[in-house]
C-alpha cells in the first residue's frame, strides 16, 4: 500500500466560455488519473515507531517529534466522532500508510530537474506550470510526495519578508515561527482527526506575512491524493502579522479509486492585530462513483484566530468527497475582530456532507457573517451545522447567518443544525434559512427561451450561489462555476 | 406557419383539449378567448412543450416541422416564444446574462455567430426602450422583486430581443393597469411584421382594444367553437360566454 501525493501552489488561468462548454460535456470525474512515480513509503499501520520514522525522515527537531508523540498518545485515547449526520464505514487506521516520498531525496534545483511524469500530472490537472510561472501576480510552489520541489516567485516574496513554503521547509528554516504558532489555534487535543493529523502530518504549507505587509499576489496551494487506499494528512499554517494582508487559495483533487481514501488535514490561521486573511477553498476530491463506491473521506479541521480588529474570511466551494466533515471556524478573540464564512456545498449521488462553521465571539464589538448555500442532488445528504457562540464578555457582538438549501430531485436530503449560545444580552443575532427545490418552472422558463437543460441548471445554481462565488478571486470563481456544473450534470429530469 | 389539427391533450388523465383545430399564417394576429377552464393556458403550454401535458392525438405543424417531436428548447430555437402568465423568478441570475445565454443558443441553432458584448448591449438598450423598461431592470436578477407590470413588460422585452416567429401571449393582460397594458400592447404592435405571427390568449376583450386581432376564436370545453373578426370580441364582451355555451 502506498501513499503518495502531489501538492503544489498555483492560480488557475482564466477559462474561456468555450473551454467551459467543452468541460461541461465531460461527465466523468476529470482528475481520476494516477501518476506512476516510484516512491519511498512507510509500511502500513501506526505506532510510535512509524512516527519516529516519519520525523527522522524529515530531519525534524526534537520538539516536533515530541509534539507528534504527544499527539499520538492523545489520539489513542480518543474516539472517532459520531455526532455528524453522516454514515460511513470507519477507516481502519492500521491499514493506512502514513508517509510517502518520491525516491529522489535531493531537492530539485530547477524546473528542468522535475520528473517529466510529475509535470504530466500537472498538465492533466489543466495547469501548465511553465505557463503559470510566466503569469505575473501568481506564486507557484510544487510539492510532491511530501517533498518540496521548488518555488518560484519566492525571491519576489522574500524581498517583502514573506515566507511561503512547504511545511517541512518551514520547520527547517523558520523553526521559531513554526514552534510559536503550531497547535495554538487547533490544539492536538481538539478532536480525533486533529490529533491524528498532529501525530502523522507529512507536509503542508506554511505562510508568514510580516508586519504591515500586504501580500501582492494570491498564494495558492493545490492538493492531490495520488496513491491508492490511503490517507493524506497535511498541515497548513498561515500567520499574518500585525496589519498585514494575505489572500490564500486552496484546491483539491484525487484519483478515481474503488476504495475510500482518508483526508484529515488541519489548517490554522493566525491573524494578529489588524491583520486580514482571506482563505478560499475549492474542494473537488473524488466523490465516489454513481453507486456510492469509493471516494474521499474529507475530515478536516480549519480554524482561525483573530486578534484585535483582525479579520478572517473563509470561502469554500465543496463539490467533492464521499463524506465531508468540515467546519472552518473563527475565534474572535480580539476586540472589534471580524469573522466571515461563505460556503457552497454540493452533494450528488451518494455523497454526504456535514459542514458549516463556528463563530466564537470573545472580544467586544466582534462581528460575524455566515452565508451557507447547500445544494443536494441524487441520493445525497447535505447538512449545515453551525455554532454561533457569544461569550459573556463579548459586549455588542453581532452575527448574521443565512443558510439556504436547494434540493434537486426527491431522493436527496437537506438538513440544518444551527446552534446559538448567547451569554451576553447585548448581542444581536440574526438567522435566516430557506429551503427550496430547483423549480421545474424555472427550468421550463429557461428552456422556453432556448436554453438547454444543462445550461439552465448551471445558470440557476450559479445564481443561487452568487453571494458566495462573488467572494472568490476571479479565476477561482470561474473554476468553481465549472465544477458546480459538472457536479450536478444530469441531476434533474 | 402554425397548423393544429384535431389536437387532444390531457393532464393527469383528464382531457383538456378535445379536438382543437387552428391555422395561423405569417403576419396574422389571432386572439383566443374563452371562459375559465376552457383550455386556453393548456394550449399555450402544449405549444411550448410543457411535459406535464400528454398529447393523446392530433398534430401540430410549425413552419413545416412536427412541433410535437421537438424538445422545449428546440421549439424556442425554431421561433416559438411564450410570454408567461406568471413569469418565473430566477434569483442571482441577471436578466442580461439570462438573455445573452438564450440569444446565443438561439443564434447558434440558426447558424449565426454569437453577439459581441457591445452589439448585445446596444440591442438591450434599443429593445428595453420599446417597452419602457427601466435600464436598471436589465441588470437585476430575472424577475426577482419585479412588480407584476414589470414582469409582463420584461416578457415583451425578451420577446423583442429573441425575435420569435410565433409569439404566444398567455393572459399577458392579467394584473396590468391601463398604462402598462398600453405599453405592452405597443411593444407587441411594434414587433409585428409580415413574417411573424402572434397568438393572444386572453380572458377579456380589453387587451384587444390595443392589439387588434385579425381573427378571434372562442375556446370552449377544449374546442374552438366560434371564429370571427375583431367584432366577435366585442360581442363576447357584451353578451358573455353563456351565449356561446348555449
Amino acid at each position: 500500500m502506498r501513499l503518495r501525493r502531489i501538492f503544489f501552489r498555483v492560480v488557475m488561468a482564466g477559462y474561456t466560455e468555450n473551454e467551459l462548454a467543452e468541460d461541461l460535456n465531460q461527465q466523468e470525474y476529470r482528475y481520476g488519473f494516477v501518476t506512476d512515480i516510484a516512491s519511498d513509503v512507510a509500511p502500513a499501520g501506526l505506532d510510535e515507531q512509524v512516527i519516529r520514522w516519519i520525523s527522522e525522515k524529515k530531519k525534524e527537531p526534537q520538539w516536533l517529534l515530541e509534539f507528534r508523540l504527544k499527539a499520538f498518545e492523545v489520539w489513542k485515547s480518543m474516539q472517532e466522532p459520531e455526532w455528524a449526520h453522516v454514515a460511513y464505514q470507519k477507516p481502519d487506521f492500521q491499514a493506512i500508510s502514513y508517509y510517502a516520498a518520491p525516491k529522489q531525496s535531493k531537492k530539485y534545483e530547477s524546473w528542468d530537474d522535475v520528473d517529466p511524469e510529475m509535470k504530466e500530472t500537472m498538465s492533466k490537472l489543466g495547469i501548465s506550470l511553465e505557463e503559470q510561472q510566466r503569469l505575473t501576480g501568481v506564486a507557484v510552489d510544487f510539492v510532491m510526495d511530501s517533498v518540496s520541489v521548488g518555488t518560484s516567485f519566492k525571491a519576489k516574496l522574500a524581498e517583502l519578508g514573506i515566507v511561503f513554503c512547504s511545511f517541512s521547509e518551514a520547520v527547517q528554516e523558520h523553526p521559531d515561527l513554526v514552534k510559536k504558532y503550531l497547535g495554538t489555534v487547533v490544539p492536538m487535543t481538539d478532536n480525533f482527526y486533529a490529533a491524528l493529523n498532529s501525530a502523522v502530518f507529512s507536509d503542508g504549507s506554511f505562510c508568514y506575512i510580516p508586519k504591515g505587509v500586504r501580500c501582492p499576489m494570491e498564494l495558492s496551494t493545490y492538493f492531490r491524493i495520488n496513491a491508492g487506499g490511503t490517507g493524506q494528512f497535511e498541515r497548513t499554517l498561515v500567520v499574518a502579522d500585525e496589519s498585514s494582508y494575505v489572500s490564500y487559495l486552496e484546491g483539491c483533487t484525487a484519483p478515481q479509486r474503488d476504495e475510500n481514501q482518508l483526508h484529515a488535514a488541519v489548517v490554522e490561521l493566525v491573524a494578529l492585530d489588524q491583520a486580514e486573511i482571506k482563505y478560499s477553498t475549492v474542494q473537488n476530491w473524488y466523490p465516489g462513483d454513481n453507486e456510492g463506491k469509493g471516494g474521499v473521506f474529507n475530515f478536516v479541521t480549519k480554524r482561525g484566530m483573530c486578534e484585535t480588529q483582525a479579520k478572517i474570511s473563509w470561502t469554500q466551494v465543496e463539490t467533492g468527497s464521499a463524506v465531508t466533515w468540515k467546519y472552518p471556524s473563527c475565534v474572535l478573540k480580539g476586540d472589534g475582530s471580524i469573522g466571515e464564512f461563505y460556503s457552497v456545498a454540493v452533494t450528488n449521488n451518494f455523497q454526504q456532507a456535514d459542514t458549516g462553521t463556528k463563530m466564537i465571539h470573545l472580544g467586544k464589538n466582534t462581528k460575524s457573517t455566515i452565508i451557507s448555500k447547500g445544494i443536494s442532488a441524487g441520493k445525497s445528504q447535505n447538512s449545515y451545522r453551525g455554532l454561533v457562540q457569544i461569550h459573556a464578555q463579548a459586549e455588542n457582538a453581532r452575527n448574521f447567518s443565512q443558510c439556504d438549501s436547494l434540493l434537486m430531485g426527491s431522493e436527496c436530503g437537506a438538513h440544518t443544525f444551527p446552534y446559538i449560545e448567547c451569554k451576553n444580552a447585548g448581542a444581536q443575532i440574526e438567522h435566516e434559512a430557506t429551503t427550496s427545490k430547483i423549480g421545474e418552472d424555472q427550468l421550463f422558463y429557461c428552456q422556453q427561451r432556448g436554453i438547454s437543460e444543462e445550461k439552465a441548471i448551471s445558470l440557476i445554481v450559479n445564481g443561487y450561489c452568487k453571494e458566495v462565488l462573488n467572494q472568490l478571486p476571479m479565476e477561482f470563481a470561474v473554476e468553481a462555476q465549472k465544477l458546480l456544473s459538472i457536479s450536478l450534470e444530469g441531476s434533474v429530469g | 406557419m402554425l397548423e393544429i389539427k384535431a389536437l387532444h391533450a390531457s393532464i393527469n388523465g383528464i382531457e383538456i383539449l378535445k379536438g382543437l383545430n387552428l391555422t395561423v399564417k405569417p403576419g396574422e394576429v389571432h386572439a383566443i378567448m374563452g371562459p375559465n377552464g376552457a383550455g386556453k393556458s393548456t394550449l399555450a403550454s402544449v405549444l411550448a412543450g410543457k411535459e406535464d401535458y400528454e398529447i393523446t392525438s392530433g398534430e401540430i405543424v410549425f413552419v413545416g416541422k412536427d412541433l410535437l417531436e421537438l424538445s422545449v428548447e428546440e421549439r424556442a430555437r425554431e421561433g416559438v416564444f411564450l410570454a408567461f402568465q406568471y413569469p418565473v423568478e430566477i434569483p442571482g441570475v441577471s436578466n442580461v446574462n439570462f438573455l445573452k445565454t438564450a440569444m446565443n443558443e438561439i443564434r447558434e441553432h440558426r447558424g449565426l455567430p454569437a453577439l459581441s458584448a457591445k452589439e448585445f448591449l446596444s440591442l438591450v438598450k434599443e429593445k428595453s426602450a420599446l417597452v419602457e423598461l427601466d435600464a436598471s431592470l436589465a441588470s437585476r436578477a430575472v424577475n426577482e422583486g419585479f412588480s407584476g407590470g414589470e414582469k409582463k413588460r420584461n416578457e415583451i422585452f425578451q420577446m423583442a430581443m429573441l425575435e420569435p416567429k410565433l409569439a404566444v401571449l398567455d393572459e399577458t393582460d392579467s394584473g396590468l393597469d391601463i398604462d402598462a397594458l398600453r405599453i405592452v400592447a405597443q411593444g407587441v404592435n411594434t414587433l409585428k411584421t409580415s413574417d411573424n405571427a402572434t397568438l393572444v390568449i386572453t380572458h377579456y376583450q380589453r387587451l384587444l382594444d390595443y392589439i387588434v386581432p385579425d381573427y378571434v376564436h372562442v375556446l370552449f370545453d377544449g374546442k374552438i367553437v366560434k371564429t370571427g373578426g375583431k367584432e366577435l370580441a366585442l360581442e363576447l364582451e357584451e353578451k358573455g360566454y353563456d351565449w356561446i355555451k348555449s
